[in-house]
């Protein structure tokens, strides 16, 4: 650890610096989770969306805190405070813009960033919890963005919130008293409004700060994956760090530094030509002021929701209850914390296993698209089948998961990274 | 994607009822643009004299949209202005409370109005009135069925009448199906008139949904450029860092 270049003067900082390290261990800090945290030196363009999650959580959380500085959480008010950010509040606009592209932003680069896992095999031993804690983050993740979307108070904002808490109702016995107890009130009303917003803006935010930093700190702690899903631990140099290890500090912040210009380029492209994304963002029918009296025939959640809504309705009602599907759209989150133990190969990385997992990963991907599409559309025509064809690959590629990976022809794998970004 | 915009557009319709037969006309093009200041200016006019006396715009205020629109505030209080508000004020109709009882329905806010329909639907429904004996006002709309509101623009389009077409269905049944509209009585206007003048109206309402869309617009190519400079320093310096990684 020592001899690290810029480690030498790590006894002798001075001044201001000095004076905060025997309080606090600022250096220290810097040093485990930047500067000598060593990264392995290959990483692709699968491994920007970690750092990018991060940014959108600290821009949703900065503009958040700006928004709710105009917003009134009421029934009465909450269509027009929107309004009035947007009208009246100088660069109220961007402001809330930012936050409505940044919520779609951030399930896409979630996404993104947990099919690189299952690309790399990043859920595997020794990084279980670090998945786990990804998990959680993504379950948190959507009820943040599912309270956050009932906030404006337009009508699909009111008449979303009435079939996703209504879905709590298909439990037995207990079902009817859960609904109330989350609502508040016997059906969306002003009181469910208020605690969704209690909700949004303390509780969620602060339980997923907290995760977010056990996620980093779990990350740390057993090293990054890497494309080739070998751990460069294993080859130290003389200095005790990994010979394919680069120091996170510089190498990683510049790194992601172009990531984030790239990021930004699409972003600001979104929010300055296209802030409604075609009505993905920003639905039409939510630019309405919350009816209770006008139901929408065609009540579809945010594209980010739509996979799960598909399954859910994929289902059919069977001995009398609705709550299969619940179950149904239930499990198929429940599941992802379990593919560190379902993923059964010798290898890690998709680069070194055999043709079944790639088929299953892309069959996978496939059918993801296929139900987030299929969740948009009206329950009519070619779409229920296609729901629950994709509801039954979403499941195989899970539940086949120990029995596929196992048979799996793989490559050998290298004892060291191959080549570097 | 289209086929779902339609489908959205098409279903908050009164009663809801009329649903089916709703998706059935396409909407027509507007062909608007937001940065022609004289069509918004117009439009403004347009609005303020046929509309706004049923209309509100709640969300807006005179003076936002006079400074936008390059609008004197003189010319705002004397050719803009029918009502005792003042200049910083939201534009709100005169219409009274028991409107409803009128109309059977409270006249809409329009503020929103573009970015919840789209400025094709508001072109396309002004063009859409027609002749139609068993209503109350005795009109209806192709793309709003058992639309509630008066033609007011009668004296400037004139009137339209309903084309049925003859169709049969799967069990050889014939009967009549609306199929659109053509003039029946002219108008103050000729046709192409009226469609600048539907036009303008649906710009303005395109302006009042957002009245920042503009602006953001040529914002945002700053921005871009910006960002394009910014990736390349970023680039750039991630090369040189890079250098000495093997």
């Amino acid at each position: 650890m020592a001899a690290a270049p810029d480690s030498a003067d790590a006894g002798k900082s001075r001044g201001f610096i000095h004076w905060i390290d025997q309080r606090f261990p600022l250096s220290k800090l810097w040093k485990e989770q930047l500067s000598e945290y060593y990264a392995p030196k290959n990483f692709n363009f699968w491994y920007y969306f970690g750092s990018l999650a991060l940014l959108i959580l600290v821009n949703q959380l900065i503009t958040g805190i700006y928004l709710t500085m105009n917003y009134k959480p009421s029934a009465a008010n909450a269509f027009n405070s929107i309004q009035y950010i947007m009208y009246d509040v100088k660069w109220g606009w961007l402001i809330r813009y930012l936050h409505t592209t940044g919520a779609s932003a951030f399930f896409i680069v979630v996404y993104l960033h947990m099919f690189r896992a299952l690309m790399y095999g990043s859920a595997r031993k020794p990084r279980e919890l670090l998945w786990i804690f990804g998990c959680v983050i993504f379950v948190l993740l959507m009820a943040e963005a599912f309270m956050g979307y009932v906030l404006p108070w337009g009508n699909m904002s009111f008449w979303g919130a009435q079939v996703i808490t209504s879905l709590f109702g298909s439990l037995p016995v207990v079902g009817g008293t859960l609904v109330e107890w989350i609502r508040g009130d016997f059906v969306i009303a002003d009181a469910t409004l208020n605690r969704f917003f209690a909700l949004h803006v303390a509780a969620l935010p602060l339980a997923l700060v907290f995760l977010v930093i056990a996620h980093v700190m779990a990350l740390h702690e057993v090293g990054s994956n890497n494309p080739d899903g070998i751990e460069i631990k294993e080859h130290k140099g003389a200095d005790g760090h990994p010979l394919d290890g680069i120091p996170f500090h510089p190498y990683y912040t510049v790194k992601d530094l172009v990531g984030v210009a790239g990021f930004l380029l699409l972003f600001c492209g979104v929010i300055f030509f296209a802030p409604t994304f075609g009505g993905l963002f920003l639905e039409p029918a939510n630019f309405l002021p919350a009816n209770p009296l006008q139901t929408p025939p065609h009540i579809a959640p945010v594209w980010y929701f739509t996979p799960f809504y598909a399954m859910l309705r994929a289902v059919p009602s069977f001995a009398g209850t609705q709550v299969w599907g619940v179950l149904v759209m239930a499990s198929a989150i429940i599941v992802l914390f379990f593919v560190p133990w379902l993923d059964r190969s010798p290898v890690k990385s998709v680069r070194y296993r055999g043709p079944i997992y790639k088929i299953a990963l892309a069959i996978f991907v496939l059918a993801f698209v296929t139900l987030g599409v299929c969740g948009m559309m009206p329950p009519a025509g070619i779409y229920p089948l296609l729901s629950r064809i994709g509801t039954a690959l979403y499941f195989a590629f899970f539940l086949l998961m120990p029995w596929y990976t196992k048979i799996d022809r793989v490559k050998p794998v290298p004892e060291r990274v191959t080549g570097h970004a | 994607m289209l086929k779902r915009f339609l489908l959205i557009a098409a279903v908050f319709l009164p009663g809801g009822a009329a649903l089916a037969q709703e998706a059935g006309y396409p909407l027509q093009n507007a062909d608007t643009d937001i940065n022609d200041i004289q069509s918004l200016q117009r439009g403004a006019r347009d609005f303020m004299n046929y509309c706004s006396g049923c209309h509100s715009l709640r969300y807006l205020r005179y003076n936002r949209m006079a400074k936008d629109l390059r609008i004197a505030p003189a010319d705002l209080a004397r050719d803009l202005m029918f009502t005792s508000s003042k200049p910083f004020d939201h534009i709100i109709s005169a219409m009274p409370a028991d409107a409803v009882a009128w109309f059977g329905k409270q006249p809409p806010d329009l503020t929103l109005m573009a970015r919840y329909k789209g400025v094709d639907y508001i072109y396309s429904f002004l063009k859409g009135f027609y002749a139609e004996k068993g209503r109350l006002w005795g009109v209806d709309n192709l793309y709003y069925p058992k639309v509630a509101m008066p033609f007011v623009l009668e004296p400037l389009q004139g009137l339209q009448k309903p084309v049925y077409k003859s169709v049969t269905d799967d069990r050889g049944h014939a009967s009549m199906e609306l199929s659109g509209v053509e003039p029946m009585t002219p108008g103050s206007m000729t046709p192409a008139q009226y469609d600048r003048f539907v036009r303008d109206i649906s710009n303005f309402l395109d302006y009042a949904a957002e009245p920042i869309k503009a602006q953001r617009e040529s914002m945002g190519i700053f921005v871009t450029l910006f960002l394009l400079a910014f990736f390349l320093f970023a680039y750039l310096l991630k090369k040189e860092y890079w250098k000495d990684v093997h």
